[in-house]
């Protein structure tokens, strides 16, 4: 068990790391990073958790299974958003031309299916991160 | 300045990631790797890809360290 001035430095910048990643995969039509780079943030995060408070005290929070239907999630949920184009009448994954407004450019909520999108990326790759970890430590 | 900057990192960029094969000590490696991506995050940032940065110091600092940390250490218990 890691000592006091871990666990507290820890619990300390957490939350702003995690509120980072957040960030990130909303402002991913904007600014720099993405859906990839913020869920990398966010699995991080979620790592860091785990190194110091054990990996039982993430577990009770995160179950295994719940991460891996998390990871099925993100990648049926892009593919789901790519067949809004489809219905409307246009291409696969077609964002403007299939009449979806895209809002003002500079905004938070613009760019149409490109933010429902990232957002499904980020919840991918965070969980595949911690999915990653759980398969690798529970191995032996 | 800038070049010069650059060539300093890209320099010890070629010092770390070939000492990582000739250390010994499977943990010092390990922290040689996390440098080796921490000073290849700060070049993609000179560079001009914010983005990259990002990614590089999340996956290369956080995961693949991790990862590797957590793999030799199951490895040398099972030893």
């Amino acid at each position: 068990m890691p000592d006091k001035i871990l666990r507290e430095i820890t619990s300390l910048l957490l939350p702003f790391i995690q509120m980072y990643g957040i960030y990130v995969v909303f402002h991913g039509h904007l600014s720099p990073g993405g859906g990839f780079a913020g869920g990398m943030v966010l699995g991080v995060s979620l790592v860091l958790y785990i190194l110091v408070f054990g990996l039982d005290s993430c577990l009770r929070k995160i179950p295994h299974h719940l991460s891996s239907a998390l990871e099925s999630f993100g990648t049926l949920w892009y593919a789901a958003v790519g067949f809004v184009g489809l219905l409307r009448g246009a291409s696969f994954l077609m964002n403007k031309g299939a009449g979806i407004d895209v809002g003002t450019p500079g905004e938070l909520f613009s760019g149409g299916l490109i933010f429902i999108i990232t957002i499904g990326v980020g919840v991918k790759v965070a969980s595949t991160m911690l999915s990653l970890f759980y398969t690798l430590v529970e191995e032996d | 300045m800038e070049d010069l900057l650059l060539f300093i990192f890209l320099t010890f960029l070629l010092a770390a990631s070939l000492s990582v094969c000739f250390i010994k000590k499977l943990i010092h490696a390990v922290i040689v790797f996390g440098v080796y991506s921490l000073v290849m995050s700060v070049i993609w940032q000179m560079l001009g890809s914010p983005d990259l940065a990002i990614t590089e110091a999340a996956a290369g600092i956080g995961v693949s360290v991790i990862m590797i940390a957590v793999v030799t250490r199951l490895g040398r218990e099972d030893q």
